[in-house]
């Protein structure tokens, strides 16, 4: 396990960016706030529902934190636009939805490959394609991995509040700088437009990170050449270092090689993430020790679900509830820990199943794993996560890997018996 | 204008004499009918309609010729004109 | 004699309406577009040309974007694709080189067709590719609230440029004939029949065609830069538009609450 990084600059926020004050305003003003307090200092956007109040809140704002916001013409100059300037130094952010992250995944890889921290905020909505631009879903939590081509590490967190999306842009912004990696705020159109009191501390209580300063001679700055903890330090166009930077593999000068040789690139893309992730990772427990059924959500359905945990607590049922804060990486440790002494696992998303699989692979088979799916749209009833957990509390090994239970919603849609009958249509 | 002479032949022309249909709980309230009709046959009625607009009403209808402005410059296509017959031309000074 | 009546109680009124409605999805009237907005002039003058040119509705096909302007398709009974948001025009081209017969009409706003589709557009001019471009110039992205769009004049508010817009607006006819479209013509929606008109011959020519129809925004671009309502719009346009048929492209920029000039612009011998 590499070491803690020792050399990212910690200091408290700038009192010009922070807008102290009780407020009650949505999750993507809550996240604009965040931002600028975080010292941002430049959003490159396009608009799309349900983010934009979020770009329109930091333009309004922008001027008196001396940051700037463009309105570029399409998502893929967005990010583009970002990179750029993270590059020139400053702390930079993109905020979009499902359409634009998908429009956006190139930017993501070749800003992780070159080693770029940038924050893009993803206020997911439901469907694939255009979808439901005007509710929540979460279905793009796997994309937010996996999106790009290639092999590289990314960071997600979920926010569940407005005011976690204020203290988590924040944290994004100081995880984004400490790695050098993308970052990605996957909060849902629930959460962004929920309006909620949200509280801004005096800027003295709120911690932001710098990047890494060069400390060595001007001339013999090596870009990718990473310290002990495995993240290079950074310094920024114009300072006199004649940087190449190339999203071809390169080497640790920059210059593009041909195969991974000495330094081994790409894993240590992948590496950065993975080794420190026990830094990074971010989750809250409640009575898991002693339970039976254990509720893993993240993000809006977290919140749904934990008045089923306390229904079903009033039945006797021991149930216990972990709350993902980061999604990626994903806690592995610690649910096949939980894995060895419950029944089963209950995971309600807003999706057909993402996250579910991620928490069978690492219950290694010692557990169940009921998944309350939803399609996007609106969220899951309380019921049916409550019948779930009393499902998942009946006994361990009812069946094998992951079961996807019936909502009530999915059987007034789908009448039980609609399954595709071998031989037909072919 | 002062027309110095009556034509002779005033008679002989004839000019069409429209009706205006209005649908009306598929107004949206929006007057360009009322304010781009040439021979002012319409004005704001005072009821609502199903939407919750004030529609329009037919003030003159003697007036109307059947151009069809109205039909073509309704954006939710809540109203049209049809031809119910012909009538005399009138000058412009004689109304 | 009673002359507001209901359409069902006219049997030969609903003769007289039978041509209009049979282009449109009635099921689905009355759409969604704002009081006066002037989208749903368009569709009424789109459908009076595709009437007067005798076209068969099973051979048209419309493709919208996203935004307000590309809610078209929902509403005219022909084969319509609502694709995803800028790629109208690539989805059109595909359609026209796969199946030449067909009429292929695109419509889109002008955040849809020149900012995020705007790289489609130069290419599909360049490619002279046989399909109409009806782009509906609001100023404003409206469908997601009022945002900054290409065409937006300086100085204008919208909701992403709360101390006023800085850049410069886009010359949509200069834009189209410098990358080769061989039909290019600006209305206003008060010009209804000389717009419509003008989309007629822009079907009717083979190439690349485009009809810029300049549109009041009520709820967005009017309301936030204190412009009145749609009748006022539609006021400012009847005393400050001018028909210059044949004006040279690169006068046509529209500044704020300035003249705004109409007419046929361009209208080249097709072939390369």
């Amino acid at each position: 396990m590499p070491p803690k990084s020792r050399t990212a600059l910690k200091e408290k926020a700038n009192p010009r960016d922070v807008f102290t004050g009780a407020y009650y305003i949505d999750g993507d003003v809550a996240t604009a706030y965040g931002a600028i307090a975080a010292g941002c200092k430049f959003v490159g956007g396009y608009p799309i529902t349900p983010s934009t109040e979020a770009a329109e809140a930091f333009v309004r704002r922008a001027p008196y934190a001396d940051a700037l916001f463009v309105q570029m013409e399409d998502e893929l100059a967005s990010i583009e636009t970002v990179l750029g300037a993270s590059w020139a130094g400053k702390k930079a952010m993109t905020i979009t939805s499902g359409p634009g992250y998908s429009l956006m995944m190139e930017g993501i890889g070749f800003g992780a490959a070159i080693e770029t921290p940038f924050v893009i905020v993803n206020i997911q909505r439901g469907g694939p394609s255009t979808g439901v631009p005007t509710r929540a879903g979460q279905a793009d939590i796997m994309q937010a991995k996996w999106g790009s081509h290639g092999d590289y590490g990314v960071i997600a967190i979920a926010p569940d509040s407005p005011q976690e999306c204020f203290d988590l842009t924040i944290k994004a912004f100081n995880l984004a700088e400490r790695y050098r990696a993308p970052v990605m705020l996957m909060a849902d159109e629930c959460v962004g437009h929920m309006t909620e009191k949200v509280i801004v501390p005096p800027a003295d209580q709120i911690e932001i990170e710098n990047r890494k300063a060069y400390q060595g001679p001007p001339g013999r700055y090596m870009p990718f050449k990473p310290d002990r903890d495995l993240v290079p330090p950074m310094v920024k166009a114009g300072s006199g270092n004649k940087l190449y930077i190339t999203s071809h593999l390169h080497d640790e000068k920059g210059y593009p090689v041909e195969k991974s040789g000495r330094g081994a690139f790409n894993k240590r893309l992948v590496d950065k993430i993975r080794l420190n992730a026990d830094d990074i990772i971010d989750i809250t427990e409640e009575d898991v020790e002693g339970a039976d059924v254990v509720v893993v959500a993240y993000g809006i359905a977290s919140r749904v679900a934990y008045k089923a945990v306390v229904e079903a607590k009033k039945e006797g049922i021991k149930v216990g509830n972990v709350r993902l804060i980061t999604v990626w990486p994903f806690p592995e440790k610690r649910i096949k820990e939980i894995s060895k002494r419950v029944k089963g696992f209950v995971v309600p998303e807003i999706n057909y199943g993402q996250i579910a699989f991620e928490v069978e692979r690492c219950a290694h088979g010692n557990a169940d794993v009921v998944l309350v799916p939803h399609g996007g749209a609106s969220v899951h009833n309380p019921e049916d996560i409550l019948d779930a957990i009393r499902l998942a509390a009946k006994g361990k090994g009812q069946h094998k890997g992951t079961i996807e239970f019936e909502t009530r919603l999915a059987k007034r849609i789908f009448p039980s018996g609609l399954k595709p009958k071998k031989g037909e249509g072919e | 204008m002062r027309v110095l002479r009556i034509p002779l032949d005033l008679s002989k022309h004839k000019v069409p004499q429209g009706e205006v249909h209005i649908i009306v709980d598929r107004c949206k309230g929006c007057g360009y009918c009322i304010e781009y009709c040439p021979n002012d046959v319409l004005e704001v009625a005072e009821e609502f309609n199903a939407q919750g607009y004030h529609p329009p009403k037919v003030k003159n209808p003697e007036n109307c010729l059947n151009c069809g402005l109205c039909e073509v410059i309704c954006p939710d296509y809540a109203i049209f004109t049809i031809q119910i017959g012909e009538k005399e031309a009138k000058l412009a000074t004689q109304k | 004699m009673e002359h507001s009546i209901q359409i069902e109680e006219t049997i030969d009124a609903a003769e007289t309406r039978l041509s209009m409605e049979k282009w449109l999805r009635m099921d689905r009237i009355p759409h969604i577009w704002c009081t006066g907005c002037g989208i749903g002039l368009t569709v009424s003058a789109l459908v009076r040309a595709f009437d007067k040119l005798n076209l068969d509705p099973d051979q048209v096909c419309i493709v919208a974007g996203i935004g307000c302007t590309g809610r078209v398709g929902g509403y005219l009974r022909v084969d319509s694709l609502h694709v995803t948001h800028g790629r109208a025009i690539p989805v059109a081209t595909g359609i026209k080189l796969a199946k030449p017969e067909l009429t292929v009409v695109v419509i889109g706003g002008d955040g849809d067709l020149m900012s995020i589709g705007g790289n489609h557009f130069v290419h599909a001019a360049r490619r002279n590719v046989d399909i109409t471009a009806i782009c509906v110039n609001n100023f404003v992205y409206a469908m997601t609230g009022g945002q900054v769009a290409p065409t937006t004049p300086s100085p204008a508010f919208t909701n992403t440029t709360p101390y006023g817009a800085y850049e410069t607006a886009l010359n949509i006819p200069f834009l189209a004939e410098s990358a080769g479209a061989r039909y290019v013509a600006r209305w206003t929606a008060l010009h209804i029949r000389r717009m419509s008109n003008s989309m007629m011959e822009a079907i009717r020519k083979p190439g690349l065609s485009l009809v810029e129809v300049v549109s009041p925004c009520p709820m967005y671009y009017s309301r936030i830069n204190r412009l009145g309502e749609h009748l006022e719009t539609m006021k400012f346009y009847h005393e400050n538009s001018i028909i210059k048929h044949g004006e040279p492209t690169e006068n046509l920029k529209i500044d704020f609450q300035k003249q705004i000039i109409v007419g046929k612009f361009v209208d080249k011998p097709t072939g390369s």
